[in-house]
């Protein structure tokens, strides 16, 4: 089992189309490093709200980006940590206490979407990705060490 | 095709278990068994049982084996492997693959004497037939053997009432298995027998006298006079076939085989005590049956590779508990002896004092499953209590495992409910327990009411209603969606509990599409996707069979359709086929075949109704008295694609011979002469229930009638996950208040509980068909929604036994050990 020790500084929050857009205004002068640039994956409309998707990075990588209901986005690893399975994707989200999570459909952990920590065993977490909406097209960074926003 | 010929020498427990598995896989093989005695294959193990009023002919294993030619008493002389020929005195038996399978002999010291009249070995059926003539009208009786196999002997001389000794050369009894004290404890019970015992004693010389016999032994002027001697020392691989053919041999013996039981030539095999797999004999049955199944398989084309074996052996021997797991010895050991009470136990601990790593039990071996499980894990708490009383009380230990998928004891989840965790979820994040199959959250429930906690009825923290309360509040508002009723009634954005809990209900009340609008987003992946997610991200299929009768036609389709996909095929436990492995984005393109050709959706993914079983009733059972596979089959029908609280099984039985199993299901139905009967509540699973009989005697139409109101009644007024045993226990008048809900109407609800029932049967539709008609739906079945024509990369499969599983399969470690055969123990 791989357990993922994230930093904190790494962590990436979900992002609205809108505050997206203005965080981009805000910060044009920091663009993410050559190769790994924010990818685009799909139509937001493609995404169904209440539910996630996979997306297949270039490098291999497969993302899981999920929409809520109020169109904020998160992008987590699609693995999941308990059994390998690349199925995060089609968890179902929902919160604890507020936070909004996703559970793994193969074993029921529960993750955090912010955090992409498990909230039912603290060893283990998802890694974080980047992602954003421009253009109605959702983006998703491609090293999750690499912000976009 | 010429047919490919097999020989196997030896009809022994391994030899038969062989046959019946290669005539079972690939019955192309022409198969001759060479064997030395005189009868078909026989339960060595339970040998002494021929003492203890059991005849032959009930210790007997042969069977009856089709085009299988058994030749008894032409035993194999010689082996010519350039020949591919296996000689027996009478024949040549020429060979594609041969299989050795000849077992061992008893070994007998070199001691003069040991050729005497009324010296014996300890192994087959005419071997005790000898010394049951020998033993009539004499008094006394010695063993030279001390392990299992003397004690066995030892046991066998008692029960022909002979005074016995045993003679070990051995420090102490059962040595290959015990510690001293363990011996020492055994000793001391089999000598409160009448049977005497002397260790650390060789025997020298035999000798006759006036028809008896004494034995001398190594120790000054200690002789035995007796009547007749039984050598049960130990085994020896019976292996000459193989060294005088040139075959590889191990160090201390045995034919050396690989990891797939095949000897140094290719062409032959050695299973059972003969072999040395990888260098390594086993004097148990159970590695043997294992090395069976593997050349079986092999020769059917498989991969199978020998799992390595457990050793662990629990017995009674001349009365006497014994009992040993995992290792024998190791870093710490913490022992109980209790000297009055006869009562041994020590366990094997790793040197962090932490991890269970074996043991042994003399005297009371009722701790041995729960500690044999346990090997490899934590250490169980009140070690001193299970040791010193061995018992497990009415309620279950502190020590039982509670959780076997992540090993949490209760007193695991004691301990967190005392630190404070009031619910399942608390217990779940704190303890694990739970977090695998889910099967022991009723237990974590009652542990929590043990401990003193209410519990809540609450679906989860969003929630503060129970599912019933929440079934009745859409019921009475009318409230479609999950987002107005939480909003409405709950708190929060919902989680994995309640937003399944919710589409069920919306699909019992509201009918419609399961993936319609915004229910899409609540349902379980496997509503989702309408398939079964399996371990490697891969789904099931399960397509509806009602009753389980299908024309040969279908049967051809689900043929094609899992061969052209790839599909792994399972016959299931509901009379059904399961298809395994098939990729998300395969799912539309299989079901489509299968529309086609007239199959509808099983639900097997679905809270709702799964099956109905059925036997094949009066039409064709000599026994029938109804029509079983209609009935099932009407059933099966009426009811398919009802969602509820958890899932519904049923059958239909066309007699009291009960061949369906029905009252094993939630709602079960037995053909009498006189009508049905319908039985309600029964459960398989983590605890098993039988069904309660609601009605006797009654036509189908006051059945089905009753059976509507049941089921309609269970999902309004049942709580989540709640399978229908558990429903009717909790229901205050349990059987008899059910009967007069939906039989005497008490509460007067059946007109509506009939009127919601027809609306569910008005209103099914294929849920399958339903996809396959909408491009929409169609979208979701991709792997990536980037990359729709890619498949998971890291989804792969390997083949065994001629079919695809998720690759590692084959190596996957186990959870326990591999048990092919039955745990009997043999010499």
């Amino acid at each position: 089992m791989t357990h993922h020790d994230l930093p904190h500084t790494a962590l990436m929050r979900g992002a609205r189309p809108s505050t997206a857009a203005r965080a981009a205004r805000h910060r044009p002068a920091s663009p993410p490093p050559a190769g790994s640039g924010p990818v685009p994956v799909c139509r937001l409309d493609r995404l169904t709200p209440g539910r996630g998707a996979a997306a297949l990075l270039p490098d291999g990588t497969q993302i899981a980006v999920f929409r809520l209901h109020d169109d904020s986005l998160f992008a987590l690893s699609n693995r999941d940590p308990f059994t390998g399975a690349h199925v995060m994707s089609r968890g179902i989200v929902g919160d604890r206490g507020g936070e909004p999570t996703v559970a793994s459909p193969l074993l029921k952990q529960v993750f955090s979407l912010t955090s992409g920590r498990c909230l039912d065993d603290e060893d283990t977490a998802l890694e974080v990705f980047a992602v954003e909406v421009r253009d109605g097209e959702v983006r998703v960074g491609a090293d999750a060490r690499a912000a976009v926003s | 095709m010429s047919s490919k010929r097999l020989v196997v020498v030896g009809d022994g427990m391994v030899g038969r278990r062989f046959l019946e598995a290669i005539t079972e896989r690939d019955p192309s093989w022409q198969v001759t068994v060479l064997a030395e005695e005189p009868r078909p294959a026989y339960d060595r193990v339970r040998l002494s049982a021929l003492f203890d009023g059991v005849s032959a002919e009930e210790l007997s294993l042969a069977t009856d084996l089709p085009g299988v030619d058994v030749r008894l008493g032409e035993p194999a002389t010689a082996v010519d492997r350039a020949a591919r020929t296996v000689r027996t005195a009478t024949g040549a038996h020429p060979y594609d693959k041969l299989v050795l399978a000849t077992g061992s002999s008893a070994f007998v010291p070199p001691v003069e004497g040991a050729d005497l009249d009324g010296v014996f070995v300890y192994r087959t059926i005419d071997d005790l037939e000898a010394i049951k003539a020998r033993a009539e009208g004499r008094a006394a009786g010695l063993v030279v053997g001390g392990g299992l196999l003397g004690l066995e002997a030892a046991n066998a001389l008692r029960l022909l009432g002979l005074r016995t000794q045993i003679v070990e050369f051995a420090p102490w009894l059962m040595a290959r298995q015990l510690d001293e004290a363990g011996g020492g404890v055994l000793a001391q019970h089999i000598e409160r027998l009448g049977i005497g015992v002397a260790c650390s004693t060789g025997a020298t010389r035999i000798t006759a006298a006036e028809g008896r016999l004494r034995m001398e032994t190594d120790r000054d002027g200690l002789a035995y006079d007796t009547d007749l001697i039984v050598f049960a020392a130990g085994v020896r691989p019976r292996d000459r076939l193989a060294r005088e053919s040139g075959l590889d041999v191990g160090e201390r013996g045995g034919v050396l085989t690989d990891a797939a039981c095949r000897t140094s030539d290719p062409d032959v095999y050695a299973i059972g005590e003969v072999a040395a797999v990888e260098g390594a004999c086993y004097g148990l049955v159970a590695p043997g049956y294992a090395m069976a199944e593997v050349v079986a398989d092999r020769l059917a084309g498989g991969r199978a590779t020998f799992p390595g074996a457990d050793l662990s052996t629990k017995l009674k021997l001349l009365g006497v508990d014994v009992a040993q797991f995992g290792a024998a010895d190791g870093p710490l050991a913490t022992t109980y002896l209790d000297p009055a009470a006869g009562v041994y136990a020590k366990l094997v601990l790793s040197d962090d004092a932490r991890t269970l790593l074996g043991g042994m039990l003399v005297g009371n071996a009722e701790p041995y499953p729960l500690l044999r499980a346990g090997v490899g894990g934590p250490v169980p708490a009140g070690l001193a209590d299970l040791l010193s009383t061995g018992e497990v009380e009415a309620g279950l230990p502190d020590t039982a495992q509670v959780c076997s998928c992540n090993a949490v004891t209760k007193g695991d989840v004691m301990g967190a409910i005392r630190e404070g965790c009031a619910d399942v979820g608390a217990i779940k994040a704190c303890t694990r327990a739970g977090t695998g199959c889910g099967s022991c959250v009723p237990m974590l429930k009652q542990l929590l009411t043990e401990g003193g906690v209410e519990v809540s009825t609450s679906v989860c923290e969003h929630f503060a209603q129970s599912r019933a309360e929440l079934f009745d509040i859409v019921k009475v508002t009318g409230i479609t969606t999950f987002s107005e009723l939480i909003a409405r009634h709950g708190t929060g954005a919902g989680c994995d509990l309640c937003k399944p809990a919710v589409a069920s209900i919306l699909a019992s009340l509201g009918g419609g599409h399961i993936l319609d609008g915004e229910q899409a987003a609540l349902q379980d992946t496997n509503d989702h996707f309408l398939a079964n997610l399996q371990r490697n991200g891969t789904y099931s299929v399960v397509p509806r069979i009602p009753g389980g009768e299908i024309t040969p036609e279908k049967l051809i389709v689900i043929g094609e359709v899992a061969r052209d996909f790839g599909l792994y095929t399972k016959i299931t436990g509901g009379q059904r086929i399961d298809m395994f492995g098939a990729r998300v984005e395969d799912l539309p393109k299989i079901w489509r075949r299968l529309v086609d050709a007239g199959f509808e959706s099983g639900h097997a993914y679905g809270k709702s109704l799964r099956t109905v079983k059925s036997c094949v009733g009066t039409d064709w059972c000599r026994y029938g008295v109804q029509d079983s596979v209609k009935m099932a089959i009407d059933l099966e029908l009426r009811y398919r694609g009802l969602r509820g609280p958890h899932k519904l099984k049923s059958a239909v039985s066309g007699c009291a011979r009960e061949c369906a199993e029905a009252r094993g299901k939630d709602f079960g139905v037995i053909g009498t002469e006189n009508g049905w009967n319908l039985y309600v509540g029964g459960n398989g699973g983590f605890t098993p229930r039988h069904a309660d009989l609601l009605l006797a005697d009654v036509d189908a139409e006051t059945l089905v009638r009753t059976i509507d109101r049941f089921l309609m009644f269970y999902i309004a007024t049942a709580d989540r996950l709640q399978r229908t045993s558990k429903w009717v226990e909790s229901l205050d008048g349990g059987i008899d208040y059910l009967r007069e809900v939906i039989v005497e109407d008490r509460l007067g609800v059946c007109a509506e509980l009939d009127a919601r029932m027809a609306a569910h049967v008005e209103q099914y539709a294929d849920e399958w068909k339903g996809v396959l008609d909408d491009p929409e739906k169609l979208q979701r079945f991709v792997s990536f929604v980037n990359a729709p024509d890619t498949p998971d990369p890291t989804i792969e499969f390997e083949t065994v036994r001629g079919q695809r599983f998720p690759a590692g399969t084959a190596g996957r470690p186990q959870a326990g050990p591999v048990l092919l055969g039955t745990p009997e123990r043999k010499r």
